[in-house]
């Protein structure tokens, strides 16, 4: 019952509720909103795992920085097309845009 | 184990976290999901102060909590009317999606509580900003130059294509 293994499981929930979230919801903000809560949960695991094992080192700590920064470009990008797709056919549930451009 | 301090402030960090967790990808209103996610990233940022990270901790306040979630706010509010209920998904689809979740978290669970790992018992120390401004400008072992000229192409390159993809024709 250590406490390093209290701060992996709950990034590990984090994680997975953020899968659950992905798959149940039918709105395209719905799943970006989960696929930001995944990487949260990965962030912490990569940080958990620098302090408690590799103290001296700061590898884990970067790569939870640069995967802020990724995450961020990301969103804005999945935003962006998500804005398109909604002045184009009014709609953005995952379900009814099934048609292709042409 | 016993019951230190510790253990009782980041008991009700998790159990905060996991409760808004839960509540953002079940809301039927998206501006609410919205809220209760920021909850889940302040939450975050908590855990990392925990962990002595603290530059992190900021970061992730000022770019998820404060740059992220301001543009799901924008975007919530161009595609949808407020206080617009989202239809909820077929109690089919929500299980499937609840049984992979429950097995792959059960898998996990299950490796981390069984594995051996060897915790090394050091002083919390923090990290100096002078310490980590080197690393990320060196170019020697250790040093993340590379990955930040790279980042600063990737994030010019989402800028450029954002603005051309959203723009009105």
């Amino acid at each position: 019952m250590e406490l390093f293994k209290l701060y992996l499981s709950l990034s590990a929930v984090l994680f997975f509720i953020g899968i659950y979230g992905f798959i149940a919801r039918r709105n395209l903000i719905g799943v970006l909103m989960s696929v930001e809560l995944i990487m949260v949960g990965i962030g912490m695991s990569f940080s958990v795992f620098n302090r408690f094992l590799f103290p001296d080192s700061m590898e884990g700590m970067f790569v939870s920085i640069f995967s802020i920064a990724i995450s961020a470009a990301e969103a804005a990008i999945a935003i962006a097309i998500i804005i398109n797709v909604y002045r184009n056919t009014k709609n953005i549930k995952t379900d009814e845009i099934n048609k292709m451009k042409y | 184990m016993e019951i230190t301090s510790n253990l009782i402030s980041f008991g009700i960090v998790a159990i905060i976290m996991l409760v808004f967790g839960f509540l953002t990808v079940s809301a039927t209103r998206m501006l609410r999901s919205a809220a209760y996610l920021m909850f889940v990233l302040i939450a975050a940022a908590v855990v990392y102060i925990f962990l002595n990270y603290h530059f992190l901790a900021m970061v992730q306040i000022a770019v998820y909590a404060g740059g992220i979630l301001v543009l799901f706010v924008f975007s919530i509010l161009l595609t949808s009317n407020i206080g617009e209920r989202v239809e909820t998904t077929p109690y089919k689809n929500r299980f499937i999606g609840g049984t992979a979740a429950a097995s792959g978290l059960v898998l996990t669970l299950w490796v981390i509580w069984t594995s051996p790992f060897e915790v090394k018992e050091s002083v919390y120390k923090e990290i100096d900003m002078a310490q980590i401004g080197t690393a990320l400008m060196s170019t020697e072992k250790g040093g993340y130059m590379l990955a930040f000229e790279v980042i600063s192409i990737l994030l010019l390159a989402c800028i450029i294509a954002g603005i051309l993809i959203a723009r009105k024709k």
